[in-house]
């Protein structure tokens, strides 16, 4: 059987530099699923560019060959002149972006830009192709195809974008469909959904996949081949289960085992104490008034936080768990002070166990000051958490100097320390921070939050901007750094699996509410509320054995009005938290 | 590659799963933010070289006096409206160095024109250190040396003279030192006042974002023309020429400061959303300290940009007040004054050379042009 599509001894360059992409061959099969895995840098994407020849200007092909093999004959999509390539592109191949935000002009209606495809391959009539158009919007799972065709794309959340995006890729029905990291930008439950989805219509309609990922979960639910690429050879290629069964490769094993993951059985654990509280959030609310776009209409208010409860004991790790817009931000942001919570709302910290508590809800300016000594924060990007003009030294002694403790030596000493600390080396205080990767920077910006002695560090999303396997160190030292100076975390993040791996407590959030709360090990053994045992089902494991659980993504997923009765909440009437047994906290009528 | 017995390839190359988290990933990028600027601008030919140019007519602003042959309002009663004159080497097939033909001229009385006839003759070599007008080297070094000036009996008119003997060239070289300056100073002026409205602006919001943005859009809907010759005229005309040379650029000035402070305020609205920002106020850094250590440093080359774009627009005003007779007035000499006598269609037609200060005036504007959209797309240079 020839295969569909052939890459064999690719290899592509920028300008005059290194080859990026060196000596890679793959094949697909018709109807195959091959996912092109690997980390930023690895050459993945440029790859699956190749294959269209829409790569940036500065990259050539240097060499090796792309031959795609359609009912037509062989084509050999190297040596193709750009006027044939583009019958190729959106016809017999089509390819899904990773940013469904800017993957649609935002000028015009979702059902022109995916009709286009049909007006100029199929030469359809406008009749004809919008009514193939609302029957393609109808199978990707629009509920109202005909409001789709004439929404335009800002109108539409991410997820609905990313189903547009696979809308206008499958309407001309390709033998081959290219999805460049079609899931990252979306939230798990949207993200374990529209994996359904494309494997459905690729089952439906035979065509081949080529999925570009990082994730070894998504490769484990999704491919039948797999080729592990990194920095631009390929590590190790071949079907998916031997491979991630057995991965041969180091690096891929090291992939495997950074890949986190929700324990497949796990045993209900005990309540933590609640006798030494370093934070303690009681009734937390915050309300935002928006604008509303009209003069005539008044403004909405929005809900952010809503009567949130959070008691964090000293030296352990609080997770706040949630989509985008879950609120999970802002309840970081109250408890460090760098945000007024509505009146009522108490939000205590106490440094010591037996000092008298701050009230960080309203701190004067001394006490603000002593706050920030004892409370840091380590952001979510790490390539714009550190200045660009200031040497990594001007920087990390910076919140010394803010505080005016100690000598320019012996700041300079400590910044030394720290960096050791965190696994840099001391010559690295000279240095600018563009110089370094992204897994670096993150060190270098834990490292500043720990210059100043906190014992309280506020994580928000500090590993979802890296790569697994730097995901996988900065947790294991974060770890390190708890256990040797006896620090506490409220930690931030949409990952249950990271927090799996990291927190004492899990508190799970959905539009401002806390919707479930317990130990992470009683909440994955006895997931009680319908989002959470969604966020559970959605994540992809890197288990080929633990497929994705689509049925019960989609009872937890949608808005609260569709749970089931006993979870179900309104703007008005909410249902209160209650504890199901010690120390684990669900949101229902009892 | 190893082939594995279930089909699978594997990469035989050895492989280092601790890849040292020591190694810096930009080895390229490792250099402060100036060096990084610098390197990418060298590749913008067209704006080095316009950098260059700048840079050498700026240095050589202090001697105008000293290259040009005469001094700025030295009139030749006898040669008004010369036409330019070539300067020769070989005369008869003898080389002789750089010579000129004296002039002399002659009344045509059909058509009431002087014409100027070269003595082919007699070829005079032009003399170098030599002693002529007087003027002051760098403004306050009284000198009468110049680099070359015209010999005993003859003249020395490159770019011709105007209405009253003076020597273009001469003129033009002296009236780069107004014309380039008032553009440096109008531009500290209206950075000065940019920068600190538009940072408070932008930084603190608000109300006094919303006043001061009001007060920007009201200086932007006056029309500029009428308002710069209604400031000028208020200049009291019994004010020396260097006054109003102050004021004008000052007027200049303070007209131009709305459009860079809304960049300086853009820019501070998206800079104070960036983390490292953020960071410093949770480590609890006072609004000035935000300001001075992590927003400035990170747009002044922005606006460093933005001001050589903006430089033009000042000589460009300049000239235009001048040109219309209510900027600089004689004696100071500027290129805008020097095309005050170039007004006349006629005396254009009939003598083209009085309007030779445009050439100046177009190549540094265009210069400043390419040296700002050079620095402009070298600015971020972290991206490849």
């Amino acid at each position: 059987m020839t295969p569909l599509l052939s890459v064999e001894n690719l290899s592509i360059g920028f300008g005059s530099g290194d080859a990026v992409v060196q000596d890679v061959n793959f094949n697909v099969m018709p109807g195959e699923t091959l996912a092109l895995v690997g980390e930023s840098g690895s050459g993945k994407t440029v790859t699956c560019r190749a294959v269209l020849r829409i790569l940036p200007r500065a990259a050539q092909i240097r060499s090796g060959r792309i031959t795609l093999n359609t009912e037509k004959g062989p084509l050999t999509l190297t040596e193709m002149s750009e006027r044939k390539m583009r019958d190729v592109r959106g016809d017999q191949v089509s390819m899904i972006f990773q940013e469904p935000m800017r993957s649609l002009s935002p000028l015009h209606r979702i059902g022109n830009q995916v009709s286009e495809v049909l007006w100029l391959h199929r030469g359809a009539s406008e009749k004809e192709a919008k009514r193939q158009v609302l029957q393609t919007f109808e199978r990707v799972g629009f509920p109202d195809p005909e409001r789709a065709y004439r929404s335009y794309p800002f109108e539409m959340s991410g997820g609905m974008r990313q189903r547009a995006m696979i809308a206008m890729a499958m309407v001309s029905k390709p033998d081959l469909l290219i999805a460049d990291e079609p899931t990252t930008a979306l939230d798990v439950t949207t993200q374990a959904q529209v994996l359904g989805l494309i494997k459905e219509l690729q089952q439906e309609t035979g065509m081949a996949l080529v999925l570009v990922t990082h994730d070894l979960g998504v490769v484990a639910n999704m491919a039948e081949k797999v080729v592990v690429m990194h920095k631009g050879r390929v590590m190790e290629a071949g079907a998916a289960e031997p491979l991630l069964k057995n991965p041969a490769h180091p690096y891929t094993q090291q992939l495997f085992n950074a890949a986190p993951a929700i324990p497949a059985e796990a045993r209900p654990a005990p309540p933590l104490p609640d006798d030494d509280l370093i934070l303690e959030m009681n009734k937390v609310n915050k309300t935002f008034t928006m604008r509303s776009g009209s003069a005539w209409k008044p403004d909405a208010l929005v809900h952010a936080c809503r009567g949130v409860d959070l008691k964090l004991p000293r030296g352990k790790t609080l997770a706040i768990v949630g989509e985008s817009g879950s609120g999970k931000t802002t309840a970081a942001r109250i408890a460090l002070g760098a945000e007024l919570p509505d009146q009522g709302s108490e939000v205590l910290f106490r440094a010591t166990p037996d000092a008298d508590p701050i009230t960080v809800h309203k701190m004067s300016r001394a006490t603000r000051t002593a706050f920030q000594r004892d409370a840091q924060m380590v952001f979510q990007d790490p390539y714009s958490s550190l200045s660009p003009r200031m040497r990594v030294q001007d920087a990390m002694t910076e919140p010394l100097e803010i505080h005016k403790i100690g000598t320019k030596a012996e700041r300079r000493d400590k910044a030394a320390q720290m960096l050791q600390r965190v696994g840099l080396s001391e010559e690295m205080l000279k240095r600018y921070p563009h110089a370094f990767s992204g897994g670096q920077r993150q060190r270098l910006s834990i490292a500043r939050a720990m210059m100043l002695d906190p014992s309280l560090i506020v994580c928000d999303e500090p590993t979802s901007a890296l790569d697994v396997s730097v995901q996988e160190q900065i947790l294991t030292l974060l770890e390190k750094l708890q256990e040797g100076l006896n620090l506490s975390y409220l930690f931030i993040s949409h990952d249950l699996a990271v927090v799996a791996r990291i927190a004492d407590e899990v508190a799970v959030m959905r539009q401002g509410l806390i919707v479930e709360q317990a130990p992470p090990d009683t909440l994955f053994y006895n997931p009680q509320h319908p989002y959470t045992k969604a966020l559970i089902a959605a994540q992809p494991e890197p288990d080929i054995e633990r497929p994705i659980n689509l049925k019960l993504v989609a009872q937890g997923a949608g808005s609260p009005e569709k749970w089931a009765e006993a979870f179900r909440f309104t703007d008005t009437m909410v249902p209160s938290l209650v504890e199901l047994e010690p120390g684990h906290k669900v949101r229902c009528h009892v | 590659m190893t082939k594995l017995p279930d089909g699978r390839y594997v990469d035989d190359a050895p492989y280092d799963p601790q890849v040292s988290i020591q190694q810096l990933e930009r080895r390229d990028l490792d250099a402060p933010n100036w060096v990084l600027i610098w390197r990418k601008f060298k590749t913008h030919k067209l704006g080095l070289i316009s950098g260059i140019f700048l840079l050498f007519c700026y240095l050589m602003l202090p001697f105008a006096g000293f290259i040009a042959p005469y001094g700025a309002n030295e009139r030749n009663s006898d040669h008004l409206y010369a036409p330019p004159q070539a300067v020769h080497w070989v005369h008869e097939g003898e080389f002789l160095g750089p010579f000129v033909y004296p002039i002399t001229a002659e009344a045509d009385l059909e058509t009431f024109q002087w014409v100027f006839k070269p003595d082919t003759s007699t070829p005079v070599q032009l003399e170098f250190f030599c002693e002529g007008a007087e003027y002051s080297l760098a403004g306050f070094i009284p000198s009468d040396t110049h680099l070359f000036c015209a010999p005993d009996g003859a003249t020395l008119f490159l770019w011709g003279s105007d209405r009253l003997g003076r020597d273009v060239f001469s003129r033009i070289l002296y009236g780069a030192q107004l014309s380039l300056t008032v553009g440096l100073i109008g531009i500290s002026v209206s950075f000065f006042l940019g920068i600190l409205l538009g940072s408070i602006a932008g930084y603190f919001g608000g109300r006094i974002d919303w006043v001061i943005n009001r007060v920007i859009e009201i200086l932007r809907s006056l029309p500029e023309l009428p308002l710069w010759l209604a400031l000028s005229a208020a200049v009291p005309s019994n004010w020396g020429p260097v006054a109003v040379f102050f004021i004008i650029s000052i007027i200049l000035g303070i007209l131009d400061w709305p459009g860079l402070a809304r960049a300086v305020r853009a820019k501070f609205l998206s800079l104070r959303e960036e983390e490292y920002v953020r960071a410093a106020e949770m480590m609890g850094a006072s609004s000035g300290r935000v300001i001075r250590k992590h927003l400035l440093p990170n747009f002044m080359s922005h606006l460093i940009a933005s001001a050589t774009l903006s430089i033009p627009a000042m000589i460009l005003g300049e000239t235009a007040l001048s040109f219309l007779g209510l900027g600089l007035r004689a004696p100071a000499v500027s290129w805008g004054v020097m095309l005050n006598d170039a007004q006349n269609l006629a005396s254009i037609e009939i003598y083209p050379w009085t309007a030779i200060p445009m050439i100046p005036i177009i190549i540094i504007v265009l210069a400043f042009n390419f040296l700002g959209d050079g620095l402009r797309d070298s600015l971020d240079p972290y991206q490849q």
